[in-house]
């Protein structure tokens, strides 16, 4: 079942035409867990299929379990966002509703490798000496 | 979470998860999610809802100075 409209379909073909840079997708994925696990598949395949500057892999943690590691995957169904390095971008969750919007930016930002944030903020991030996880908690609406 | 993933991208040391808090109930009690968005930094600096760049960034700087830890 398709998961986007076809209004939908069109919104993010045209937003994907403006990625400068080749994105890859990679979604954890496990057929033993929740249905969100197949529904985030079937998304981020649908989104790839618009751009033929995105690529996916589908890897399953129980199997892939070196990969899920190097990528500090340790729940399902997740999603890396990876441009000409990776970032650290993650998606934990089906991205759909209100999330669908930053994974189609986050897209757009990994593919440009040009964030947008004033230059005040990136001096002040260029100066980080340590590491820093920021976890976003959100609902699908 | 658009703030943190441009961020992400802006620094190497940056990482930026973005939880479907539904989806996982333990993390959510964990991280005593009441409301979304909630935004936690390394597991220090915790506050609710959409903030502007600046004062985002000034919670980013409070988790790596040493930033009191919350909750």
């Amino acid at each position: 079942m398709a998961s986007l409209s076809a209004q939908d379909e069109q919104a993010v073909r045209n937003e994907l035409a403006k990625l400068t840079g080749p994105v890859k997708l990679t979604v954890f994925a496990s057929e033993l867990g929740p249905e969100t696990n197949g529904q985030t598949v079937a998304l981020v395949k649908e989104v790839a299929a618009l751009s033929d500057k995105l690529s996916v892999e589908i890897l399953n943690p129980f199997i892939d379990k070196e990969r899920a590691a190097a990528y500090g995957v340790e729940v399902t169904p997740a999603v890396v966002v990876e441009g000409a390095e990776d970032y650290g971008i993650r998606f934990l969750g089906l991205p759909g509703g209100y999330e669908f919007a930053n994974l189609i930016d986050s897209i757009l930002v990994a593919s440009s490798a040009t964030p947008r944030l004033s230059e005040a903020t990136q001096t002040a991030l260029a100066g980080l000496q340590s590491d820093v996880t920021i976890k976003v908690f959100t609902t699908p609406t | 979470m658009r703030l943190a993933q441009h961020m992400a991208v802006a620094s190497p040391r940056i990482t930026a998860e973005c939880i479907e808090a539904t989806e996982f109930p333990e993390l959510s009690q964990r991280y005593r999610v009441m409301a979304v968005p909630k935004i936690v930094i390394n597991d220090r600096v915790q506050f609710e809802g959409a903030l502007p760049e600046p004062q985002f960034l000034s919670k980013v700087l409070e988790a790596v100075n040493g930033g009191q830890a919350e909750g």
